[in-house]
Order: C-alpha cells, then sequence, then structure tokens
C-alpha cells in the first residue's frame, strides 16, 4: 500500500518535471474551438479539407482582409477518410465549409446529407459539364486527371513510341512496363480502375485487366510507392533504380518534376499518355449545422473565385473550373490537355464501387 | 488506480465503444447476426489467419535475434555501447513509409541483396518479418537488457560454486528471474505486429492484408461501421486471448530478486566465446538496423550536383516552389518534440500510477484492469481516431481541433510501455529492504528514495525513452488531429512524399534523417539522466 503512495510520487515527480520542460516549450498555443480567449465566432471560419489542400499565404491573407473573417484550416487524413469523419460527425461538423469530395465520392456525400443548398457568387463562370449538383449542395473547386505517366528518356533510348491509349499498354511491345496502385487503397489505383469501366464498360473492364495482367502489370500499394520506387522517371525512381517506364499518376506530375528540379530542366523527363486518363472533379460545400454560415457562403464565394482558381494549379497541381482562369506557364509549357477523358457517373461509381474493387483484387493480385 | 482508470475509460473505451456501437447498433436493436455474417466471409478469414502468424513468427523472429543483443547490452562494457543503443531505437520512430523505402533499398530489386546474390525478397512474407525485427529489436533489447542488466550475477555464480554446470546454473537461475521481461518483450512485439498496417502493404505488396488494414479500409475508405465494427471486436478477441495466456504464464513468475546497479553488472568481454558473442550482435545490428538507416541518410545528402546539404537547406522555407506547407518543414521539429515531452508527461503519470497500483496488488480486477491497458497497442489507430470524433464533440470536452488531442492519443500507446518496463522490476523490490530501512529510522519519504528510486530509476528512463518514441514516430492519430500549421516530423514527411519532384523526394530523406537525430540524441540525453542522489528529484 505505501509503495503505491510512493512510486505514484515519482510518476507525479517525473510528470511534473516533464511538465515544467514542455511548459517552457511553448506547446499551449489557445487552440481550442470557441474557448472564451477567441475572437467572436462569427469572425472566425473554418475549412476542413484533407491533406492535399494548400492555398498561398497571401492569397488567403487578402480573402481574409477583404470578407474581415480569420481562415481556420484543418486537414484529416486522405480525401475518403476526411468525407467519412465528416459524415460521422453529421450535425456538430468541426468546421463551416468541407472541401474534398470528388466525384467518385460525391454520391455517398450527397446520401448522407452533410451538406446545405447554396448557389456560389461566380458559378456562371464555372464550366457547366462540372456542375453535377443541381440543388447546388456541392460547388466544383477544381479538376485533375489520373493518367499514365511514361519515361521518356526510356522510350527514346528503345527507340520506342510511348504507348498513348488503354489499349495499347496490353500490346506486347508494353510488356511488363507499367506499375499501378492498389484500388482498394489508393485513389489514383481506383482512378485508373476507373478509367477501364469508362472505356469498357461494366461488363468489359473485368477482361481488359486480365490482359494487363497477362501483359505483366505490376501492382504496389500507394502512390509513393509506384512513383517515387518503381517508376524509373522520376526522380526518387532514378535514386530507387526503378525499372518500369510507365507508371499511374496524374496528368500534372510532369511539371511538377520540372518545378521540383534543380536545375529546371528544359523539358519535362516524363509525358502523359493521354488516352488513359480518368478526370475527377473536386468539390466544396457548405456543412449542416456549421457555426458561421455566412462566413462559409463567403469562403465558397472565395473558392471558385479568381485568385484562387489561379493559385490552385501550383499548389495544389489540380486544374482550375472557371472559364476565365489562366493557368500558369508551368502548366501550359509542360502539361497536356486531356481531351477525351474516361468518366463514370457518380452514383454508378457509389453502388458498385466495393464489387468492382473486389473483382479487380481478384482478378489482378491474387 | 482511479487516475488510469479514467484516463483509460474517457479516451480509449468510451470512443471505441460508441464507434463500434455505431456499427452493432440499428433503429432495431443491436446486430449481433452481423458478427456471424462477416465472420463467414471467407476473405475476412484468410486475413485473421494471415494476420495471426505472420505476427506470431514475426514475434518468434524478433525474439530469436535480439536476445543474445540484450544479454550484449545488458552485461558487456564497450565503447560507443550508449550511442548504439539509442540507434536501435531510431527505427521505432520512423514513419512506415519511409522503413519501406529504406528495406525496399535492401531486400527488393536491385538493392544490396540483390547485387550481391540475386536474392530479392520484396512481395515475400520474409521481408514483412525483417522489417518487422527492425522495428521491434529495441522493445526486446530495452525491456530484457534493462533487467537482465540489474540481475546479480553473483546468484548465478553461488549456482556454479555448488556445482552447477554453466547452461543448468543459467537455466535455473537467470532464466526464471527474466521471463517476465522476456513475456512482457513478446506480447508487446505480438501486438505491435498484429496490428502492422504500412510494413505489410508496402513490403507485402496488395495480395496481403491484415485486419488493421481492413479495419482501416472499412472505415476511413467505405464507411462501412459494421464490418469495421466486427473486425475492432475480433482484434479485441484476439488480442485478449493473447493477454490472457500472457497473465496465466507470467504473473505467478514475477518475484522478488537481488537487483544491483547496472554499473556494476557489466564488463568488457573476456575470451573467445564473449567475443564472438559481441561482434556477432554487432554485425546483426549492423546489417539488420543500422544500413537500412543509412540508405535514407545516404539518400539525405545526394543532392544534385553533387553530395552537400542541399535538401536540408530547402527545408527551411516554406514556400519553396510550391509552399507544401504553411510554415517551413523545419518548424515541424519543435511541434514533435512539444508533443513527445507532453505525451511522455502523460504516460508516465499515468502508466506510473498504474504500474504501482499493480504492484501491490492482486486479484482478477487487477488483472483485468492490467489487460485494459495493453489494449490500445491491439486496437486500430483508425477505430480510436474516430471514436474520437464522435465522442469528444461536445463542451466542456470539445476536443477535436485541440492540440492536447495529440499528446493524449499517443500517450494512449506509451502507457502500456511505461506499465512493462516499469512492473518487472517494481515487483521485483524486496519489501523487506523497505522494511528495514524504516526499522532503521527513515521516513516513508526517505526510505523509498534510498531504496526504490535507484532500482527503479533505469525502468522509470526506459519507460520514458519508449513513451517519447512511440510520440516522436505516432502518425496513426495524429493524422486525424494534427493542424496543418504545426505538423509533426513524420506528418511533414508523408506530405513531403506525397508530391512528385526530386527536391520534395530529397527533402523527404532529410527530414527522416532529422528525424532519426532528434529521436537519437532525446534518448542519450534521457540516458545521461544522472538524479542527483541527495536532492531527490526526479
Amino acid at each position: 500500500m505505501s509503495t503505491t503512495r510512493k512510486i505514484a510520487g515519482v510518476a507525479l515527480a517525473a510528470a511534473l518535471g516533464a511538465t515544467t520542460l514542455s511548459a517552457c516549450g511553448g506547446g499551449t498555443k489557445d487552440a481550442s474551438a470557441g474557448g472564451a480567449a477567441d475572437a467572436p465566432k462569427s469572425k472566425t471560419v473554418t475549412l476542413v479539407s484533407h491533406d492535399s489542400f494548400n492555398v498561398t499565404d497571401s492569397v488567403l491573407k487578402e480573402f481574409e482582409q477583404q470578407s474581415g473573417y480569420t481562415v481556420k484550416v484543418l486537414k484529416s487524413g486522405d480525401a475518403g477518410a476526411a468525407l467519412n469523419q465528416e459524415i460521422l460527425t453529421k450535425g456538430s461538423p468541426r468546421g463551416d465549409v468541407f472541401f474534398g469530395v470528388d466525384n467518385t465520392l460525391l454520391s455517398r456525400a450527397l446520401d448522407n446529407g452533410i451538406f446545405t443548398p447554396y448557389e456560389a457568387k461566380g458559378l456562371a463562370e464555372v464550366k457547366p459539364e462540372y456542375v453535377l449538383d443541381k440543388e447546388h449542395r456541392v460547388t466544383p473547386v477544381d479538376s485533375g486527371d489520373i493518367c499514365v505517366n511514361y519515361d521518356k528518356q526510356y522510350f527514346a533510348d528503345k527507340k520506342l513510341a510511348p504507348p498513348q491509349t488503354l489499349d495499347d499498354l496490353v500490346k506486347p511491345e508494353y510488356r511488363n512496363l507499367l506499375v499501378t496502385e492498389n484500388a482498394a487503397t489508393s485513389s489514383p489505383g481506383l482512378g485508373f480502375l476507373l478509367a477501364s469501366v469508362g472505356k469498357f464498360g461494366e461488363d468489359g473492364w473485368k477482361d481488359y485487366w486480365s490482359k494487363l495482367k497477362a501483359n505483366g502489370v505490376e501492382v504496389v500499394d500507394g502512390w509513393e510507392q509506384a512513383y517515387n520506387e518503381r517508376f524509373s522517371g522520376s526522380a526518387g525512381g532514378r535514386k530507387a533504380k526503378g525499372d518500369r517506364p510507365l507508371v499511374v499518376s496524374y496528368a500534372s506530375s510532369p511539371p511538377v518534376e520540372v518545378l521540383y528540379a534543380d536545375p529546371q530542366p528544359a523539358e519535362a523527363p516524363t509525358g502523359v499518355a493521354t488516352g488513359t486518363c480518368f478526370r475527377q472533379v473536386e468539390f466544396a460545400g457548405l456543412l449542416k449545422g456549421a457555426g458561421n454560415e455566412a462566413g462559409g457562403k463567403a469562403l465558397l464565394d472565395f473558392l471558385i473565385g479568381k485568385k484562387f482558381q489561379e493559385d490552385m494549379p501550383l499548389q495544389m497541381f489540380v486544374n482550375p473550373v472557371t472559364k476565365d482562369a489562366v493557368l500558369p506557364e508551368l502548366f501550359t509549357k509542360h502539361g497536356v490537355v486531356v481531351d477525351k477523358p474516361e468518366t463514370v457517373a457518380p452514383d454508378a461509381i457509389a453502388k458498385n464501387r466495393e464489387q468492382w474493387v473486389k473483382a479487380w483484387s481478384s482478378t489482378v493480385v491474387k | 488506480m482511479a487516475v488510469p482508470l479514467a484516463f483509460f475509460g474517457l479516451f480509449f473505451a468510451y470512443p471505441v465503444a460508441a464507434i463500434v456501437g455505431r456499427g452493432l447498433k440499428t433503429d432495431t436493436g443491436w446486430q449481433f447476426g452481423r458478427v456471424a455474417e462477416v465472420l463467414a466471409r471467407p476473405d475476412i478469414a484468410g486475413v485473421l489467419w494471415f494476420t495471426t502468424w505472420q505476427a506470431l513468427a514475426s514475434t518468434a523472429l524478433t525474439l530469436l535475434i535480439a536476445l543474445p543483443g540484450a544479454y550484449v547490452f545488458a552485461r558487456f562494457a564497450f565503447p560507443g555501447k550508449q550511442l548504439l543503443r539509442a540507434v536501435v531505437t531510431v527505427p521505432f520512430v520512423l514513419p512506415t513509409v519511409v522503413v519501406g523505402t529504406a528495406f525496399l533499398a535492401l531486400v527488393g530489386r536491385g538493392g544490396l541483396l540483390d547485387e550481391l546474390w540475386g536474392v530479392r525478397l520484396d512481395t515475400t512474407v520474409w521481408a514483412i518479418l525483417l522489417a518487422h525485427v527492425f522495428f521491434n529489436y529495441a522493445v526486446v533489447v530495452r525491456t530484457v537488457g534493462g533487467l537482465w542488466a540489474q540481475l546479480d550475477p553473483r546468484q548465478e555464480e553461488a549456482a556454479r560454486v555448488l556445482g552447477a554446470g554453466r547452461f543448468t546454473a543459467w537455466r535455473r537461475v537467470t532464466l526464471p528471474a527474466l521471463a517476465p521481461a522476456v513475456a512482457a518483450a513478446a506480447l508487446m512485439v505480438f501486438l505491435f505486429t498484429f496490428t502492422s498496417f504500412g510494413v505489410v502493404q508496402i513490403l507485402g505488396g496488395p495480395a496481403y492484408s491484415t485486419l488493421e488494414v481492413e479495419v482501416y479500409r472499412q472505415t476511413a475508405q467505405l464507411l462501412d461501421l459494421p464490418t469495421a465494427a466486427v473486425l475492432t471486436l475480433v482484434q479485441f478477441a484476439a488480442v485478449g486471448m493473447v493477454l490472457a495466456v500472457h497473465a496465466r504464464t507470467v504473473r505467478r513468475r514475477e518475484g522478488a530478486l537481488r537487483l544491483v546497479d547496472p554499473a556494476q553488472t557489466a564488463r568488457p568481454p573476456r575470451g573467445r566465446a564473449q567475443r564472438g558473442l559481441l561482434a556477432g550482435v554487432l554485425l546483426s545490428v549492423a546489417l539488420l538496423i543500422v544500413l537500412p538507416l543509412g540508405v535514407l541518410v545516404e539518400r539525405s545528402f545526394d543532392a544534385p550536383g553533387g553530395y552537400g546539404l542541399g535538401f536540408y537547406r530547402a527545408l527551411q522555407d516554406a514556400g519553396a516552389g510550391g509552399g507544401t506547407f504553411l510554415v517551413p518543414p523545419i518548424e515541424a521539429i519543435g511541434n514533435s518534440l512539444r508533443y513527445a515531452l507532453a505525451a511522455t508527461a502523460i504516460a508516465l503519470a499515468v502508466g506510473g500510477l498504474a504500474a504501482a497500483a499493480l504492484t501491490r496488488r492482486a486479484g482478477r480486477l487487477v488483472r483485468g484492469f492490467d489487460a485494459l491497458l495493453m489494449l490500445p497497442l491491439g486496437v486500430s489507430a483508425v477505430t480510436v481516431g474516430f471514436g474520437f470524433l464522435i465522442t469528444l464533440d461536445r463542451p466542456p470536452l470539445d476536443l477535436r481541433t485541440s492540440w492536447i488531442l495529440v499528446p493524449l492519443a499517443q500517450a494512449l500507446v506509451g502507457v502500456p510501455f511505461v506499465v512493462r518496463t516499469m512492473l518487472p522490476v517494481l515487483r521485483a523490490v524486496d519489501g523487506r529492504l523497505r522494511e528495514a530501512a524504516a526499522v532503521l529510522g527513515a521516513s516513508p519519504w526517505r526510505a523509498w528514495r534510498e531504496v526504490d528510486l535507484p532500482l527503479v530509476r533505469r525502468a522509470l528512463l526506459i519507460a520514458a525513452g519508449f513513451a517519447f518514441a512511440v510520440s516522436l514516430g505516432e502518425f496513426g492519430a495524429t493524422v486525424f488531429i494534427a493542424r496543418p500549421d504545426e505538423p509533426t516530423l513524420p506528418v511533414a514527411v508523408a506530405r513531403l512524399l506525397g508530391r512528385a519532384g526530386e527536391l520534395t523526394y530529397g527533402q523527404a530523406m532529410a527530414l527522416s534523417t532529422i528525424l532519426m537525430l532528434v529521436c537519437a540524441v532525446s534518448l542519450l540525453l534521457l540516458e545521461r539522466l544522472r538524479p542527483d542522489k541527495t536532492s531527490g528529484e526526479f
């Protein structure tokens, strides 16, 4: 009994020591939502998003100055995880606006009713093909394409034309060259699966994947591993001696490869096979039960405004959705225009996603 | 006992019960039929089987490789020992994505083994097992070695004098004394590998899947809460069984031992056998741990235009090229350290109190309490994280966006370590020593300071080191709660790796190297904490 007390003493002493230390290091920043020390609630607007959300500081500051709101950003995991957290906390949301529902998840978000309809100012400027919800529960913010990237150097050395379409990928000259991601856990992996569904239909896509498998497609877990380890065209892959000159990535990957090289090359080391793409559109919406609806609406207007739309490409490597937004030079110079991306209706995705992924796994992985 | 119970009730039991309940309860009442339904699915059965056997194999392999290491670290004095002890703990804090990278460089295609002997282990179970040894080597060396260093070697010598052979003396004297610590280490390694996520995915490829991966997919990706709930219950059941086995085999053996100052027991190796053992252990550490870490360090310096600090310099500006961060990545060091200090404080307070309570009492309730403390190791981070979301959402406990949630979540994982490292030593302290001190007129405080503290101090430091390392490397819970202006080191590394381009990749490697350094230096400083005998602080 007495020991208990004594050891409790040790624990407490240790704890006190450590707390004192940590107190010196700060760490007690005011971070409570709605704490007494905060500004009045209506002055802060909170954006909940996934890990990839980014914006230039000065662009955000300008919005804050013009609107009088302070913006707080919360990121919570990948796109799927972030959305599911919002669905779970329906009715007592952590923020006012959620950004990052893509078309593969759109039906789930709408069916769960987590958004309040709001027609953002400037919606007329958004290309009409992206406005998928007529009730305006969500507002399109950006689009991007998941496409096969190729290593230019490899195909030049082999004097072989790089593949351009999904059909090319099953040809014998491209045997053992492609690496893709697990459709069950990775968003580009799922996108590439959906591209094949869009192209070959609900009856034909499995057949296509059997051919891909016979042609030596490699499947790894995530994009990082596929792109930075196995793909021979990326900086990481060159170091890791990756030997796959074809990878499932994004249409914006070649410009990024240029941007983050030192010195920047005149030409991107990688190219995009434009006939292999699946188009993703990302949406934002006003959360039901938001503490600051007026602020949330102002923030949505800002997300499709010219400033933010033109800032996005270099921040998140996605394309604007408004007609008048000008792409940065990096994109016009090293990017590609994907004319005919594959698409699948959001409700078809919602209905069949799990069974497609299962069928894909048993076809390709097992 | 009240403090740890309240802590676990509030931050573990309640959130997990809530999320499981949400999965199993519909408007028509509890859906226990779902359990049988999910378990009958062949893919789930396969996942359960693979999860269990790889965890058992990983545990066995880790013990096999790390126990000689524990002996060497406990009983031999050699130059650079403290540094090496810190280095073997480094893997513990690295994000699995980074470790996967390092291991692929060794056992993957075109890796070291491939170049030397044409052996490729990636997409095999061997790569998974080796990576698990890499991660958990320190668990065995620290928990077992910590106690081993304090066992009085003269007891074994006495047995030899009485005519026992060398092996018999070891088997009858040392082994029984060590058994609780070995079992505790095995238990922790098992729980860790049982809930392995990243390692299995990256090194095994998509063909392998563990329960943890399934729980994550069902919860975070598919929002199939009923299935996730059943899988969480399965995890509970499996972990519960292991804990029961552990309890039956170990509890009876933990008893008073003669503990001495570890500084007295370590000697330089003598004779060919001992030198050979030392060399063997050093070689295994070099191959298994230093080499993969070396690969990462090498890549972090391999900047464009020759080796140099280019990537490290790039870490200091926030907006480099694209501005992945609101703040320079380098600031993540401060965030990580702050969280780790807070998490260590919480874990030591809660774990210390729990260990104290468990030392002096016995009975079924206490055993249940002990098991409860271990459960967080065997439950998926995503379950806890999502549980937080739906339970801690109202004032006075709306912690969903508060910084304190991060160290709290990390302490959940740290507490089992604190309990498991302190308990064997605490139980080994002979109560008669205290009585003797009291008879001689010492006040309880003084008796504790002169008797208990010197004996448990080492265990306390080891426990603190663990809690600190757990917090530094923790990723699962942090992702859910991290605020973008305060990323921790592992979160920052993951963000960098999620981008294309040479500079970002190099920065990720550089930041990983910094994470290793921060971990090693922190642990070295901890090892050097020598409380002043007269002041009684700490």
